[in-house]
């Protein structure tokens, strides 16, 4: 689909049209000078400019938004690229530069599609959803991520919470499976579950109506003191089908790990239910991706070998990694920062399994390689230390996978996206 | 030397583990071991009694529903708890654990909620959270070294007339009232401290091992990582300046 922009920038304001121009400036010289990917830079100065930019590009548009604590970057991609397998043009912000800055940057350089699949960070949501106009809003999960700044699960839940209340025309679909994110969408009116499964209960162990102990069966959740519960699901995860209303649907996705599976899941339902796509195309579209801005891409160690870098940003996300880790057969660097982006506290390193490395070769790595060593040690995994993660894989023997925090990711795969 | 295994309890980790709380009970376990002394990690779920033979008791962190909820079941165990004290346990608490340990603290919806009332201690609301690397110096007399954590809190804790700290604060907040972190009493210690606190200052581990071994069990250990560590952590924290400055724009970088 190529792009006409004298034709898509007739409808916006001669202001919105400055903003664009000169963020894109903004943005090129940021990348230029080699201080980053130069999204967040771009958007930045367009929002200075226009104010408004955010409800200007979108104007017009079907807009779905995608948030999650884990999972929102993959499943966006999904979603987009399931829409685009029917022949729809989708303008996305697929470097995942998700705060308003960011997302209108995405729309400002793709003014012609008329679908805009948005990843938009938790916190954002209230803030970006009238500018925005959205239709669609898809809800994947809540964990403790970053609790250092963002705060407790429970303050995120209640600003979905709102935003859920004050939008009834929106079509929501949601994961039955995350009591916090049930509890965000309420007596919504239009809302599709999904059951996607609960792999990680730990910051679930509380009613988010009541405060009382939540129950825990096999595959839902009670509070036995007020009734809240998981909702009957339309649809539901199975392994690797999608159980429909329609019938079965088998995911068979590139991306690997159960976790890109409950992605996959939600993405597709997403177009099936938000945008009418037929299962089969959506599919198709789906399988296609095998790469998602940078993860599970691939970085050339100093000795010509590549080792696939893996994003892993909290307990949750490190435990699913965790888990498709263990039966592979390769070498594994763990490499750990703790920036204001990564969380400046890395005390959740004790809440993973770590000891589900045990016998295989492993390295402690990142500026927080000693934290990590501590923790491998007392978790009795043999390992070696070494704070340059590329440095680290080159002393480990075979194929490696880099699991990384968020900066340590970012500074790995900056080169390859 | 005793000849049953150290039992070492952690209390309600789903709701009092939001800071791998899990980790100072794997490093008090593991310090055994590694002595040769038996040990054993013993979970309470919530909504379990919490037992009267427990060696020590750990209270950890946790969000503000899930510290009523604890408070609720530590009160209805509070008399296993008194008899155990009394019995010769521990008690160590870190962050709402440690608030737990008090006579009041103070709901996020601003009530007044009773603690388990084990020391002389309240917490009220702060305005504003304490957040960030934390240093604390305990008095000499301990024999503890330096200590060193990261804090995230928005109570403020008040320690009655007479209640010792665990230490005085050098870097960061504690109690966030007088300079001080913490409190420290016979068989009872409590921190904002997490990192987790014991990982990052096994001699504190040791501390609190010592009061159920007894210290001539504590023989020497390879602490040659976490020394680093220790080294590490203090030497970043204590950073003053242009220094500072740089550290921080370094980790505001993306």
């Amino acid at each position: 689909m190529t792009t006409d922009p004298e034709n898509a920038q007739r409808h916006l304001t001669p202001r919105a049209r400055a903003a664009l121009a000169l963020g894109g400036l903004a943005g090129r010289a940021s990348k230029m000078t080699g201080r980053g990917a130069g999204t967040q830079v771009s958007g930045r100065v367009m929002l200075a400019v226009a104010p408004d930019l955010l409800a200007d590009v979108a104007r017009g548009r079907r807009v779905a938004i995608v948030s999650a604590t884990n999972g929102k970057t993959t499943t966006t991609r999904l979603l987009a690229d399931a829409l685009r397998a029917a022949g729809l043009p989708v303008a996305s912000n697929h470097t995942g530069a998700n705060m308003p800055a960011g997302v209108a940057a995405a729309l400002g350089r793709e003014p012609d599609p008329e679908i805009a699949i948005l990843e938009v960070d938790e916190r954002w949501v209230p803030k970006v959803i009238d500018p925005l106009d959205a239709d669609v809003l898809i809800l994947g999960n809540l964990t403790r991520d970053q609790l250092d700044r963002f705060g407790e699960v429970r303050s995120i839940a209640e600003r979905w919470r709102t935003v859920c209340d004050t939008h009834p025309d929106l079509t929501v679909i949601a994961n039955a499976s995350d009591p916090h994110v049930v509890w965000s969408v309420g007596g919504h009116p239009n809302v599709t579950w999904v059951a996607l499964g609960a792999p990680w209960r730990s910051d679930a162990a509380t009613c988010p109506e009541c405060a009382a102990l939540l129950t825990w069966s096999a595959d839902s959740f009670r509070c036995d003191a007020c009734g809240f519960a998981q909702p009957p699901a339309d649809y539901r995860l199975d392994d690797n089908t999608l159980i429909t209303p329609e019938g079965p649907l088998t995911l068979d996705l590139t991306l690997p790990g159960d976790w890109n599976r409950m992605n996959g899941a939600l993405a597709l339902t997403g177009a099936i239910v938000g945008f009418g796509i037929d299962p089969a195309v959506a599919l198709t579209g789906l399988r296609a991706v095998d790469v998602v801005s940078g993860r599970f891409s691939d970085c050339r160690l100093p000795d010509g070998r590549d080792a696939r870098v893996i994003l892993a940003k909290n307990p949750a996300g490190w435990t699913e990694v965790l888990r498709w880790l263990e039966p592979r057969a390769t070498a594994v660097v763990l490499a750990v920062n703790a920036h204001v982006a990564d969380g400046r506290d890395p005390s959740w390193l004790w809440d993973v399994p770590y000891e589900l490395l045990r016998g295989k070769a492993v390295a402690a790595s990142g500026e927080r390689a000693l934290d990590v060593s501590v923790r491998l040690d007392y978790g009795g995994v043999d390992h070696l230390a070494e704070p340059d993660p590329l440095a680290a894989a080159a002393r480990l023997t075979g194929d490696v996978d880099i699991v990384a925090s968020y900066t340590q990711f970012t500074h790995l795969t900056r080169a390859t996206w | 030397m005793r000849t049953s295994a150290v039992r070492v309890g952690l209390v309600f980790p789903e709701l009092l583990g939001t800071y791998g709380d899990r980790g100072n009970a794997v490093v008090l376990v593991e310090r055994c071991r590694r002595r040769g002394i038996e040990a054993d990690l013993i979970e309470v779920s919530a909504g379990s009694p919490i037992p009267v033979d427990l060696d020590i008791y750990l209270f950890g962190g946790g969000e503000d529903d899930a510290q009523v909820m604890a408070a609720t079941g530590m009160r209805e165990s509070g008399a296993a708890i008194a008899s155990a004290r009394s019995g010769g346990s521990v008690v160590f608490a870190v962050c709402a654990g440690f608030q737990l340990l008090g006579t009041t603290y103070e709901a996020n919806d601003g009530e007044i909620l009773d603690g388990l009332g084990l020391v002389d201690l309240a917490t009220r609301a702060g305005d504003g959270r304490c957040i960030g690397e934390c240093v604390v110096v305990p008095d000499a007399a301990t024999g503890l070294p330096t200590l060193t954590g990261f804090e995230n809190h928005g109570g403020r804790t008040t320690l009655g007339p007479g209640i010792a700290p665990l230490g005085r604060v050098t870097t960061g907040f504690g109690n966030g009232i007088d300079g001080c972190d913490g409190v420290l009493a016979d068989h009872l210690l409590g921190t904002y401290l997490h990192g987790p606190v014991l990982p990052r200052n096994p001699a504190l581990a040791d501390h609190l091992l010592g009061w159920i071994v007894g210290p001539d069990a504590l023989t020497p250990l390879d602490d040659h990582l976490v020394d680093a560590l220790r080294a590490e952590r203090l030497r970043e924290a204590q950073l003053t300046g242009l220094a500072a400055r740089r550290r921080d724009w370094h980790l505001n970088r993306g």
